[in-house]
């Protein structure tokens, strides 16, 4: 019934602050329709100016909740808050429920905010592939503060830490000690920790904990951020990050601690911007989404250059034994490429 | 090369507390492959308008247990429509006797499915409303 709009007209309205049209482009966005990437790139020289904020942590620890308290007490500051919240797909039917909404009735009849489910769609990570975009397309539309959940997951999302300017690792007590391990990990991207429930038991032990894992660790400046490796580090990447992890208690069901975790926001916000780090955040953040890019368009280019049945022989013959995976890839490169070692410029 | 699915909005209407039927559509839904949203209880009709919006789903599914429907679906389907989501397919199910049927359909409801309805046929009725071409 509503005629498909083209996407100048549809950039036009999201920029005009249409949220049927923002509604509508993010499922392009999301759907990756041979429009989405037009429409990306018309709206990149509008993107940048949103404060991007990463919310990850364990199953069940009150990231939804969290979100949704954060997000109004940013609205009380006159703040604009876009949402994108993160859940997983099935593996076998490839449908999900994504349920974060239902802790984030608060903000319903908000015109200030705007909450969008999405799906992981087989992504691992704790985002969608597309995740990224779906955030470009809320900062160019305005949003001043974009809150982006990842999928409930314990275990160390560099994902999101690339993606947020600033990421908020969510722990709760009685997760058990057996996970310290993996909070090791999650910790290297935590730029602010909170302890949610704390009117649980066990609240004081986690908080303890954490604090002791934190100063055990020397954590490295921007740590879990780069690894794109598309260009050399710079020397004072490796130099001690100056920024001193917080451990913020909460309880976010009833909006206790929530001041505090905003004026971590905004204390880190400032840090990123007195030591310049922003810059190197934003640009190892380029750096990996282009290596990613060019990985997956490269992949995409070298399979269509091969017949499905070459493909197939080589996997047959690997299974044979009559060639190791290594020999077969350099062949499969060779043939596409014609020197095997790069492709023509 | 584009991914699309299904996207399909449930939502509890009013202060009904039944959400069984609610979760089993949920779970079959995203068993045949579709996103399904869940809002939860309690969710007044501009809530559900609203979500619908910003989700762009293709379908909300209404669950209404309390004897409410009456009330409560005019309302639901006058605030998609304000909200310009006059295409999205409106199902309804729950505690819904056979004699309101006919004045939900008129309303704009599509289909409405009771106790005891088998999730397949759910499932094939949005398949099969998505792929006609008024949809
Ligand atoms: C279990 C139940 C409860 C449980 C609910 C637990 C829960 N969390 O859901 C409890 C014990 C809490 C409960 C409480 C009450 N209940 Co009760 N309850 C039932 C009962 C026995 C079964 C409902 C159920 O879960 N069925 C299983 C699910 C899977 O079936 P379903 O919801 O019908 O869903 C199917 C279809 O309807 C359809 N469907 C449902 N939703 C949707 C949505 C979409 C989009 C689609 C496509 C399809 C669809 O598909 C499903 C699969 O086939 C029914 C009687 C009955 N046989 O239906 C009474 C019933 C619904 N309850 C009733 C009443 C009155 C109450 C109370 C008010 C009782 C009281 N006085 O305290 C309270 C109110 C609670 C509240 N806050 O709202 C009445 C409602 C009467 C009416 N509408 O006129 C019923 C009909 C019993 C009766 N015959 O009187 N109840
Ligand atoms: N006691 C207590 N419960 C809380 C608190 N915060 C959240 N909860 C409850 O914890 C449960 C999970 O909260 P969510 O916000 O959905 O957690 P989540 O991390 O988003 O969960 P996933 O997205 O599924 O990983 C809900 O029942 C919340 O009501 C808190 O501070 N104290
Ligand atoms: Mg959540």
């Amino acid at each position: 019934m509503t005629p498909v709009r083209a996407p100048a007209d549809l950039i036009a309205a999201v920029l005009g602050g249409d949220r049927r049209a923002l509604a509508r482009l993010i499922t392009r966005v999301e759907n990756r329709a041979p429009d989405a990437l037009e429409a990306l790139a018309r709206l990149h020289p509008h993107t940048g100016q949103a404060a991007i904020i990463g919310v990850t942590g364990a199953p069940g620890t009150g990231k939804s909740t969290l979100v949704n308290a954060l997000a109004l007490a940013l609205r009380q500051r006159g703040q604009t808050v876009g949402i994108v919240a993160v859940d997983p797909t099935s593996p076998f039917s490839g449908g999900a429920v994504l349920g974060d909404r239902v802790r984030m009735t608060d903000l319903a009849g908000d015109g200030g905010v705007f909450i969008r489910s999405m799906a992981s769609r087989g992504s691992l990570g704790g985002l969608a592939a597309a995740t990224g975009d779906v955030v470009r397309v809320l900062d160019a539309a305005g949003f001043a503060i974009v809150l982006v959940e990842t999928v409930g997951a314990g275990q160390s999302e560099v994902d999101i830490a690339r993606m947020a300017h600033t990421t908020v690792v969510v722990d709760a007590p009685g997760l058990g000690d057996d996970v310290q391990a993996i909070k090791a990990g999650i910790l290297e991207i935590a730029d602010i920790l909170v302890v949610n429930k704390t009117d649980r038991p066990g609240a004081q032990n986690t908080v303890r904990a954490l604090r002791a894992m934190l100063e055990l660790g020397h954590r490295l400046r921007n740590a879990g951020h780069h690894g794109a490796g598309l260009l050399p580090a710079p020397l004072e990447a490796l130099a001690v990050d100056s920024w001193t992890v917080p451990v913020i208690e909460t309880i976010a069901t009833e909006h206790t601690g929530i001041a505090d975790v905003l004026a971590a926001l905004d204390r880190h916000r400032a840090h990123l911007h007195g030591t310049g780090e922003i810059a190197d955040r934003e640009r190892q953040r380029v750096e990996a989404e282009l290596l990613a890019r060019l990985r997956e368009a490269l992949l995409a280019r070298l399979l269509a250059a091969h017949d499905p049945a070459t493909l197939a022989e080589t996997v047959r013959r690997v299974v044979a034994r009559e060639l190791d995976p290594a020999s077969a890839v350099q062949a499969l490169v060779a043939a596409a490429c014609g020197d095997g070692s790069a492709p023509p410029a | 090369m584009t991914d699309e699915k299904i996207r399909v909005l449930i939502a509890k209407p009013g202060l009904d507390g039944h959400d069984r039927g609610a979760k089993v559509i949920a779970r079959a839904l995203r068993d045949a492959g579709m996103e399904v949203i869940y809002t939860g209880l309690r969710q007044t009709p501009e809530m559900i308008a609203e979500a619908a919006l910003q989700e762009d789903v293709h379908v909300v599914g209404l669950s209404i247990l309390s004897g409410a429907h009456m009330a409560l679906i005019p309302r639901i389907l006058e605030q998609l429509r304000a909200a310009g989501m006059d295409d999205v397919l409106v199902l309804v199910g729950g505690i819904i006797p056979d004699d309101d049927i006919p004045a939900l359909r008129e309303q704009g409801v599509s289909a409405v499915f009771g106790p005891g309805t088998n999730t397949d046929n759910i499932v094939r009725f949005i398949r099969t409303a998505l792929a006609a071409p008024s949809a």
